[in-house]
């Protein structure tokens, strides 16, 4: 079991790893050299997602890994599966995506915020690939402030009624089950903010893919319309209660972002000294520059100093500690180093820094979309604002 | 079934090789280890045997010293059930190797033993077939193909420009080729049931070796290419310098 990538190690990380955590990530490493990367550029190019991948990533336990075995999960502690996320995303912020979503953002609500007889039908269903979720917390009009969504959940004598759309939903054309956020009292109250299961075959429930896309072209992106959706009393994740519910989901999302930035990061980095190495230009290699050693060695600092943050940050986690303001700092600081070596990359490779044949232009073109979703950049500036200074500056 | 792997641990192939200070043996510092890639075609086929049969017990030994145990844990965490390492200091060579694998394996009632046709770190070929020697086993080498029916092995190996078909009856031991299989990759249950698997370690005296390591180098750096001229007019003075300076002519 050996990949021809090698990651990034200058400070010895992987002493500060245990054995168990170095044989999950090189596990991973090795599936994605040998099963990703031979087809995301054409992926990324016909704008597919490589659905013929979820049943080996279920085999293998990367859906809600670090999830209790009970419920067919894996049972991992944070680090490790951190460290499956900065994997996945070396390949390709899509699959990274696609795997957060099914296992931070749908199997987390349900355990978190589910009955047991919830978890007992849907975490193992969810974990095996049989059934694949979706998350629709985002609608036309509430992106940043997803406090304000309008979409409503009425209850009937013997369930509930769901009106609303939802929009930007990674996963929900392929979704045989989304969890919707929805109000369940005054379109103001955003405590009256509930979480349902929705599966996907509801009359009423449907969903079309955003089209047009110039980021993350190698996951689907929908709009999901819900009208009249009857759903039985038992659609309602019991002990989800308010806003602050979906963003406890964004928080364990967020959290494997942070990792999946390092992993983006890495692989730029490691295109671009390969590439800088042979690429000879004026008779000698381009990284026998100093113009292109400023760029390397930017890009390795960087990356060394998120390892470490990130690091930390799930060891927080593991002890259950980690704030969710921790977890905005490292979001907001990988995904924007990694945009930076991305496009730093692409640049070092010149002309075929544009091609779909290297990576550094397709990470680059989606880490856009992370810097966006699950708290813009600008959004976890702001958390760590009012963090800092006590004054909330939102609105 | 009851089948015993047998597993080294060495350098990545991918691992950037550099000789140590006592010009012997190399740096291990920084280099990952991995289990030997040939190994990993005898474990999957000790699961695949295992699995198709419904029952038996597959078992991975391997010599060593403590880091081992990570190896051995490699083979547990894709599927093999115990683990034996057999602890020593320092390297040896394969014949002392052989000896102290067959006397722990001995007696045990294993019906077939698995190796990699070569451990990639010393290209030796040597330890499966003198195992076997030492047991008193019939030995197939370098098993691409491999059916077993009614305790007969029927073993395909790769011959230059064919293919050699042996059969002896079990118990038998064989070493593996590229080809025989695609070894799995441990699943995450799998790493973490690893840690809970038995693992036993067994302190081994090994007997003197007979050969001695006297240095390791690295191949020379390969020179610069040289482009001598295009097209036919570049024959003549690519004959001259194959023969005058490569002298390979
Ligand atoms: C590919 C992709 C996949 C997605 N997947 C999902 C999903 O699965 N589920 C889901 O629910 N959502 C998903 N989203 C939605 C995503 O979370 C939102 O796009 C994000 O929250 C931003 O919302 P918005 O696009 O409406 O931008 P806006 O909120 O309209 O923001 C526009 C700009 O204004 C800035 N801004 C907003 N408010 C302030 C302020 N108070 N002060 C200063 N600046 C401000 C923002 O930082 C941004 O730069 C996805 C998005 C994308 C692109």
């Amino acid at each position: 079991m050996s990949s021809t990538f090698s990651g990034v190690d200058f400070y010895n990380f992987d002493s500060l790893l245990s054995e168990e955590e170095r044989a999950v990530r090189d596990m991973v490493r090795t599936w994605v050299d040998e099963n990703l990367m031979p087809i995301i550029g054409q992926c990324y190019i016909e704008g597919r997602f490589p659905k013929e991948l979820i049943p080996q990533m279920a085999e293998l336990g990367f859906y809600g890994a670090n999830l209790p075995e009970e419920y067919g999960c894996a049972g991992l502690n944070n680090v490790a599966y951190g460290l499956i996320m900065q994997e996945l995303e070396r390949g390709d912020s899509g699959i990274r995506s696609f795997a957060s979503v099914q296992g931070a953002l749908v199997m987390y609500p349900i355990h978190a915020f589910g009955s047991e007889e919830q978890r007992t039908t849907w975490l193992p269903r969810l974990a095996s690939g049989e059934d694949i979720g979706c998350f629709g917390l985002t609608e036309p009009d509430f992106g940043s402030n997803p406090a304000g969504l309008i979409t409503t959940a009425k209850e009937t004598d013997d369930g509930w009624v769901l009106n609303g759309t939802k929009m930007w939903i990674t996963n929900g054309s392929q979704a045989t089950v989304a969890i919707v956020w929805a109000k369940t009292g005054d379109i103001d109250d955003s405590s009256s903010i509930r979480g349902f299961i929705v599966p996907t075959g509801t009359p009423g429930f449907t969903s079309k893919d955003q089209k047009g896309k110039l980021s993350l072209r190698a996951s689907d992106t929908s709009e999901l319309h819900l009208e009249d959706v009857h759903l039985p009393q038992d659609a309602l994740l019991p002990d989800s209660d308010g806003i602050k519910s979906p963003l406890m989901c964004l928080t364990q999302a967020r959290y494997g972002i942070a990792w999946g930035g390092i992993g983006a990061a890495m692989a730029c980095y490691d295109e671009a000294v390969s590439y800088g190495l042979n690429r000879i230009m004026f008779d000698k290699p381009i990284a026998h520059t100093q113009i292109q050693q400023v760029r390397l060695a930017d890009m390795l600092t960087e990356i060394v100093k998120a390892q470490f943050l990130t690091l930390q940050l799930g060891r927080l986690k593991d002890i259950g500690t980690m704030t969710p303001e921790q977890v905005s700092l490292a979001k907001r600081n990988n995904v924007n180093m990694a945009c930076d070596i991305a496009r730093e990359a692409r640049r070092l490779l010149g002309a075929n820094g544009i091609l779909a044949e290297y990576h550094s232009m397709r990470h680059m073109a989606n880490l856009e979309s992370v810097y966006t979703y699950e708290g813009t950049h600008d959004m976890h500036s702001l958390i760590l604002g009012l963090a800092i200074t006590g004054k909330q500056a939102f609105r | 079934m009851k089948i015993a792997v047998c597993l080294k641990r060495v350098p990545d192939t991918t691992a950037k090789i550099v000789v140590g200070g006592d010009g012997k043996s190399i740096d291990e510092a920084g280099v990952k280890f991995v289990p030997n890639p040939f190994d990993e075609y005898a474990i999957e086929e000790a699961l695949a045997l295992k699995e198709k049969a419904g029952a038996g017990e597959t078992v991975v030994y391997s010599l060593g010293g403590d880091s081992s145990q990570e190896t051995i844990r490699t083979a547990l965490a894709m599927g093999i059930d115990r683990g034996v390492l057999l602890k020593t200091e320092g390297s040896a060579d394969g014949l002392v190797v052989a000896r102290a694998l067959a006397d722990a394996m001995e007696g045990e009632g294993f019906d077939l033993i698995l190796f990699g046709k070569l451990a990639v770190d010393d290209n030796n070929y040597q330890v499966g077939p003198m195992t076997a020697e030492f047991l008193g086993l019939p030995c197939v080498t370098t098993v691409a193909h491999l059916s077993i029916e009614d305790g007969a092995v029927t073993a395909e190996r790769e011959i230059e420009g064919g293919v050699e078909v042996s059969t002896c009856r079990l118990p038998a031991v064989l070493t593996c080729d590229k080809g025989l299989n695609e070894p799995r990759l441990p699943k995450l249950k799998g790493i973490m049931a690893a840690k809970k698997k038995p693992l036993d370690v067994k302190p081994v005296e090994l007997a003197a070796g007979s050969i001695e390591v006297l240095g390791l180098e690295l191949p020379p750096a390969r020179s610069e290419g040289k482009i001598v001229g295009e097209g036919p007019d570049a024959v003549p003075e690519l004959i001259n310098l194959l023969r005058n300076e490569a002298k390979v002519l």
